[in-house]
């Protein structure tokens, strides 16, 4: 077991060494595409392998340790990692997904300068979220979240000789590091409350902390602020209100980054850390605030996603929305139905971005044609920096500019798309089939995920406390809200007609294979995924009902890793079950059809409004006339960023500029020229004395002898 | 004759010469004042040897005097190739060594 475990986490990390090390110091390997890439794909590939071969063959939880990392008094830490049903399905999702995802960027990463370093930091990334996911102490679970918020800020600012994508990287970085702070805090709690009460040797591992005489000393205020820190945390990383303004941002990152890290697994690290914990929260008090958190950060996203243009942000936010659910369904202690969720978006969140990776990577191919025939300014290159009077506005007004948008063409503007399903009829499908699961068509993957969500916090809200059904109410609008502007996206991209310059004669094409297989393989895994969790209510036609529920909660008498409010198994452990069935049959299937009825009205009112692609940017002109009051702040993003910029941003940087600098000039420098003035001025006082002129050194000698012979005569 | 007598003498020369080295500004002028603080010197110990009976100071004066000698050549050596750098005698002029 320990060699297995080793195959899983050790290849990424060796083979990031490996690329890192030799694309540095060796030229020549930069431009081994193949060679590069293909190790990088086998370091992620053969540790998918082994995680199946673990998978199919588990039998009980697991922990290999292998040696110690602190050890200092009562703390003691060591590198151990835990084989359990929880950690096998999450380390799956990131194996399989990142293989697919390592594929994909061979092909859109090509001729790229820094493509070995690309791979490099991909696999770092790996190696950081395999060690989150499989750690058995919350110490190596930070070192992996700590690791991921690493990678994504390399490869957030990837290209990094745009500034743009620095700062977005930094912002992402430090955005980070406010919930990191949060989390580090609860370690500290949890490492006091536990020494304090039993002593000992502790290093904040799992087996110990999940043990039922741990978790009542976390049954009061303590297990309370706890659970508040790490769901700071979690926002953190997983992009919720208040901390979710670094993602859209991170856009500025390639699009297979997108795709991995903040689609499919770096985001998902916040839930897995609550399902990892799940006994302590659910008994901390504070799973309202979990709710709360994700339904407004869900409802919020999505209403910013219907306002964008960019097809990389409409997705962006539309992470934002859907970890949302995660965190609502977290909040009403259906953990497992969350990472359900994380599973059924990894496929299909990952398949929408990479199909935008496509689609961009041949608008690309688009912009170059039109540069080239001289029918747009050029962006790069010579003759892209003109003198102010040539600048791109002035030529844009002067020459009615084929662009309906400001600046240079845009890549990944979608008002410059449209009708690309001709072009590419396989990115087309795979984005479109990803759009209905993501919108809850039955029956592909989002709708059993999103419907058993809101199947949680409604039988919640009717046995536990009735608030939760407002935020029922606030779920069933998001997915409405889902649906329209997931296939506003699709129809913008791939229906209607081209709306870029000559595009009778420009056309764009269908990706390379190293692109397209992966977007299939993730739209067969979107309409199919699903089938792991189908509603209990099934088996009442014969019907297997939720897989994943057995494997992470627990079956017969087997108790999984995953806790669960309302299971009988966890009765012991929930302070919310009050005996089986709270909602018969008959509303089961009732909400199942309401979900499906919600799909399809969202999916329904995008297609007629947009007539079906027919009508592209003038039908957003006119909702924003229509819905003024709320299209504008919701395309600014309710004023998220100005609020940041203006308390935090401008706080920081002014109170660096007023206190700090005038500090460093005046004291710092000061002090250090200072001393060296003095130096200087002591020496040339000193210099005086050297007048070259030798009665000046006969007279001291004089001097001398008369003080020496007065001395002898007179002491 | 008081052997006080001798040796005030000496003093006194040996003080003038002490000040010609400091305040004259000829350079020759310089070295005539240092030979005059050697022979002030050739005069004390004469003056002790006669006060004493002892030759062993007028032995040393033969010493001193030969390397007054040698040392008046060498400067003068010195001045004469200062001289033909600098075309001036004044020891104010010369502060090559000027810190």
């Amino acid at each position: 077991m320990e060699l297995l475990v080793q195959l899983i986490l050790l290849p990424p990390i060796v083979i990031a060494g490996l690329n890192g090390v030799m694309g540095l110091f060796w030229p020549a390997w930069r431009k081994q595409e193949w060679l590069l890439g293909g190790l990088a794909l086998a370091a992620v590939a053969v540790p998918f392998a082994v995680t199946c071969l673990l998978f199919f063959g588990f039998e009980a939880a697991e922990v290999v340790r292998y040696f110690t990392w602190l050890q200092a008094g009562d703390l003691r830490v060591d590198f151990a990692y835990r084989i359990d049903e929880l950690s096998l399905l999450m380390t799956m999702i990131v194996t399989g997904v990142g293989s697919l995802i390592h594929l994909y960027s061979i092909g859109y990463m090509h001729g790229d300068d820094g493509y070995w370093r690309f791979f490099a930091y991909l696999n770092l990334f790996i190696f950081a979220m395999l060690n989150l996911v499989l750690a058995e102490s919350l110490p190596v679970l930070f070192l992996g979240w700590e690791g991921v918020g690493l990678c994504s800020y390399l490869l957030i600012g990837f290209w990094y000789t745009d500034l743009k994508n620095s700062a977005a990287a930094n912002k992402a970085f430090i955005v980070n590091r406010v919930g990191d702070f949060a989390f580090l805090l609860a370690m500290f709690i949890i490492f006091k409350t536990v020494v304090d009460a039993q002593g000992g040797v502790f290093g904040l591992d799992f087996a110990t902390l999940l043990a039922p005489e741990t978790l009542a000393l976390f049954a009061g205020p303590t297990g309370f602020w706890v659970t508040v820190l790490l769901l700071i945390g979690a926002t953190g990383k997983s992009a919720q209100i208040p901390l979710f303004v670094w993602l859209p941002d991170a856009m500025a990152g390639p699009t297979p980054v997108s795709a991995l890290i903040h689609a499919a697994t770096m985001v998902t690290s916040g839930l897995y850390l609550l399902a990892r914990l799940s006994p302590l929260v659910l008994n901390s008090g504070a799973l309202w605030i979990i709710a709360t958190v994700g339904a407004l950060t869900a409802i919020m996203a999505a209403t910013v996603a219907i306002t964008q243009n960019d097809i990389k942000k409409v997705l962006a936010y539309s992470t934002v929305s859907q970890l949302g659910y995660m965190f609502l369904a977290a909040g009403v202690g259906a953990f497992f139905v969350a990472i359900f969720h994380v599973m059924t978006h990894a496929f299909f969140k990952a398949c929408l971005f990479l199909g935008s990776g496509s689609v961009i990577h041949s608008m690309h191919h688009v912009e170059h044609e039109l540069e080239h025939k001289g029918l747009i300014p050029p962006h790069h290159g010579p003759g892209s920096h003109d003198t102010p009077l040539d600048s791109e506005a002035t030529q844009n007004t002067l020459r009615h500019s084929p662009l309906p948008y400001d600046g240079p063409f845009d890549a990944q503007d979608m008002r410059t798309m449209g009708g690309l399903r001709k072009f590419m009829p396989i990115t087309a499908i795979t984005f479109g089939l990803s759009t209905l699961a993501i919108a809850g068509l039955p029956p592909l993957a989002g709708f059993f995920s999103k419907d058993e969500i809101l199947f949680r916090v409604f039988e919640f809200g009717q046995s536990a406390h009735i608030g939760y059904m407002a935020l029922w109410v606030v779920g069933l609008i998001t997915a409405v809200l889902t649906a329209i502007y997931m296939t506003r996206a699709y129809l913008l991209t791939f229906e209607g007609s081209p709306r870029w310059p000559d595009s009778m004669d420009t056309h764009p094409h269908e990706s390379p294979w190293t692109m397209t297989v992966p977007l299939v393989v993730l739209a067969g895994l979107a309409v199919v995924g699903g089938f792991l969790g189908l509603p209990p209510v099934f088996e009442d036609i014969g019907l297997p009902g939720s897989w994943i529920h057995g494997w992470l909660v627990g079956h017969g008498d087997h108790l999984g890793p995953v806790a669960d409010s309302l299971d009988p198994l966890w009765a012991s452990v929930s302070p919310y079950y009050e005996g089986e069935h709270h909602v018969s049959h008959a509303v089961e299937w009732a909400l199942l059809g309401l979900g499906a009825v919600v799909a399809l009205v969202g999916i329904g009112a995008a297609v007629y409004y947009f007539r079906f692609g027919k009508r592209g940017p003038e039908a957003d002109r006119k909702a924003r006339k229509v819905f003024g009051l709320f299209y504008t702040p919701a395309s600014h993003v309710w004023g998220w960023d100005q609020f940041y910029n203006a308390t935090f941003v401008k706080g920081t940087v002014e109170g660096a500029r007023k206190v700090f600098a005038p500090f460093d000039k005046n004291v710092v420098d000061g002090g250090v020229m200072g001393l060296a003035g003095l130096v200087r001025r002591a020496a040339s006082g000193l210099r005086g004395v050297q007048t070259g002129v030798v009665q000046t050194y006969a007279l001291a000698i004089v001097v001398g002898v008369v003080a020496v012979v007065a001395l002898v005569l007179f002491v | 004759m008081d052997l006080t007598w001798y040796l005030s003498l000496s003093a006194v020369l040996f003080t003038i010469g002490v000040l010609g080295v400091l305040l004259r500004r000829n350079v020759i002028v310089v070295f005539l004042s240092i030979e005059l603080m050697l022979n002030a010197v050739n005069l004390t110990l004469v003056a002790f040897s006669q006060a004493f009976g002892d030759v062993d100071g007028q032995i040393l004066v033969f010493f001193v005097m030969s390397v007054a000698a040698a040392e008046a050549a060498v400067g003068l050596a010195i001045v004469i190739a200062m001289f033909r750098n600098k075309l001036t005698i004044n020891v104010d002029e010369l502060r090559l060594f000027r810190g």
